[in-house]
């Protein structure tokens, strides 16, 4: 009978964006067991919604993260305008599109440069943020802010982006896709990265779907699910096949938010093109009353928001599901199996935003 | 990788030397805010908007007060002021090492 | 832009053949939510294939004990660990009991506090 540790991972670890606690137990180096441990920054936040306006939550909201955030502001302006049956004009619902691919591009090159620093590659991690920060001008420019958008409002956006300033995204893009190139074909090419991600925590097609995983996670399992497919905001003119791979291993994970990088970089370029003129936001008035579940994509998976209202200024209920809430059982279950090295990336393979998952 | 490595030694580096270079920040970024006093009407519509309440507007002493690390600069209150006298700057306010409010009286 | 999205009452003795129905149809579990009007009502969604079916119970006090459907879809025992600790509502048999130590609160059950705290933290008379 072999002996059994047990070793704390975390909350603190080099590795992690943000704290999450796993007990590992361990037989010899090889992970038999996890349990997850969550709570360390539960903060409340869908409690808050009682206490403020239900046009001021829209700040509240768009703070719960700071990678998906303008994802989450707007599948909140969403639901409350479900609720209130309000039709968003064209144009804003084309700039909200864009907003949410740059968001998408952002997140997963955060990823990337994360992935490789923790299986020790600096470098890599140091240009990939470089690359990250073209991304950041181009959202800075745009909206005021780097991470924290403050441009989706319920009845549209905040701001708009002028012909001259959609032309420069349209042309700086197409020179930005040559020299993400080379930074991905690191990722996908390089041996010493491959050693470290090929063949490291199988999640299988079936386990994937029974578990409820979303988003990355999902697809790099075999499933093509894609919330973009709903056809909320500009989606639904815009042609969008979800990025697959089979394998279920870490690397396939990795591939396929590389792949999905250069779908965003499309996605941006074509609601570029098809953009209309016209308003972007519409006048709202009145207070909402009934309930509806949004849903988007966000960059690491579906989130649903579920608005209840009562027909006074305060919600009365607002539930957040997000997609690392639903990714961690997988994470859970594609553990045991792996040495005690490998924990870290396959903790990171999942994307875990602990702070979209206790808000 | 290499060679991405070996051009990156040539090049120049990709950061802005900050403090000895210049901070170069696009002209709609949202910095921080600022008040002309001399336009204002004092109606509190902005201390009404802002959603942290950060503006403490006072009509009889003629003065407006800001605590700048509530501000979360969404600009609520410069898209609402009805003379126009709120203005969002690019420029951040520099650190602080106390909770510091601005106050603006107009004598 | 609006999907359309099936809400479906049922009772408490139903529950697990009506999950039961949905695992073997193939739907996966997307959410457990609970939310508090004068009753607390608890929804399951279920998604398949991009379309969303809801279950709802309600149910009057928290002494009322719900069975877990962790038995079935084992992801179900994060949210349902969620809403035993924020509410305090008892569920029996989850798959992994966390007995309360989910998220560790100050205050017990924050988001359903008995009447008197609602009222004085609203600033109103009881």
């Amino acid at each position: 009978m072999i002996k059994r540790t047990i070793i704390p991972f975390g909350p603190q670890h080099p590795v992690l964006p943000e704290p999450i606690h796993l007990d590992l137990v361990l037989e010899d180096e090889i992970v038999v067991e996890a349990v997850p441990s969550i709570g360390f920054i539960h903060r409340g936040l869908e409690k808050l919604v009682e206490k403020k306006d239900f046009i001021d939550f829209v700040y509240v909201a768009e703070r719960i993260c700071g990678i998906c955030s303008f994802i989450h502001g707007l599948t909140y302006c969403m639901a409350v305008e479900e609720i209130m049956k309000i039709k968003v004009p064209e144009r804003a619902e084309y700039l909200r599109t864009i907003w949410s691919e740059l968001s998408r591009l952002h997140s997963h090159l955060l990823w990337m440069g994360l992935m490789a620093d923790s299986f020790g590659f600096e470098s890599l991690f140091m240009h990939t943020w470089r690359m990250r920060e073209k991304i950041l001008d181009i959202i800075e420019d745009t909206t005021g802010g780097r991470v924290i958008f403050a441009s989706a409002k319920v009845g549209g956006v905040r701001r708009d982006i002028d012909n001259a300033a959609l032309k420069i995204i349209w042309t700086n893009l197409e020179s930005y896709r040559k020299e993400l190139k080379e930074i991905t074909d690191v990722f996908i090419k390089d041996s010493s990265v491959q050693h470290r991600l090929a063949g490291v925590g199988v999640l299988k097609k079936e386990d994937a779907y029974e578990l409820g995983a979303v988003g990355p996670t999902l697809r790099a399992s075999g499933w093509a699910r894609d919330t973009r497919k709903l056809g909320y905001a500009a989606y639904k003119n815009i042609d969008i096949e979800p990025v697959t791979e089979t394998a279920g291993d870490s690397y396939a994970r990795c591939v396929v938010r590389i792949k999905e990088l250069f779908q965003s970089i499309d996605i941006i370029r074509q609601a570029v093109a098809k953009i209309p003129y016209g308003p972007v936001e519409i006048r709202v008035t009145g207070v909402p009353d009934g309930e509806y579940f949004a849903r988007a994509e966000q960059p690491r998976g579906e989130v649903i928001y579920y608005a209840k209202a009562n027909g006074t200024r305060f919600l009365q209920r607002l539930r957040v599901r997000t997609p690392t809430f639903a990714n961690i059982p997988s994470l859970v279950k594609m553990l045991p199996g792996s040495s005690l090295a490998d924990v870290p990336v396959l903790v990171l393979t999942i994307d875990p935003c602990i702070s979209c998952a206790e808000r | 990788m290499a060679k991405t490595v070996i051009k990156s030694l040539f090049k120049k580096p990709a950061t802005v030397k900050y403090p000895f270079g210049p901070k170069i920040l696009p002209k709609g970024a949202r910095g921080s805010i600022s008040i002309d006093i001399a336009k204002c009407i004092f109606c509190g519509m902005c201390q009404r908007k802002c959603p942290t309440a950060a503006l403490i507007v006072n009509k009889e002493e003629k003065t407006w007060n800001i605590a700048r690390l509530r501000c979360i600069t969404c600009g609520y209150c410069v898209e609402i002021c009805p003379k126009k006298c709120l203005q969002m700057n690019n420029q951040y306010t520099e650190p602080m090492l106390t909770r510091r409010e601005d106050l603006y009286k107009n004598a | 832009m609006a999907e359309t999205q099936k809400l479906i009452n049922i009772e408490i003795k139903d529950l697990l053949e009506k999950v039961g129905e949905f695992h073997s149809s193939g739907y996966r579990l997307a959410q457990i939510g609970c939310s508090k009007t004068d009753a607390l009502e608890i929804n399951y969604s279920f998604d398949k294939d991009y379309s969303f079916v809801n279950l709802r119970i309600v149910i009057s006090s928290i002494d009322i004990e719900i069975p877990s459907v962790s038995h079935i879809y084992w992801s179900a025992f994060l949210y349902e660990n969620e809403i035993s600790d924020l509410y305090g509502i008892k569920i029996k048999n989850m798959a992994i009991d966390y007995k309360g130590n989910f998220y560790r609160t100050t205050v017990k059950f924050p988001f359903n506090p008995p009447k008197d705290t609602q009222a004085a933290e609203r600033g109103i008379a009881p």
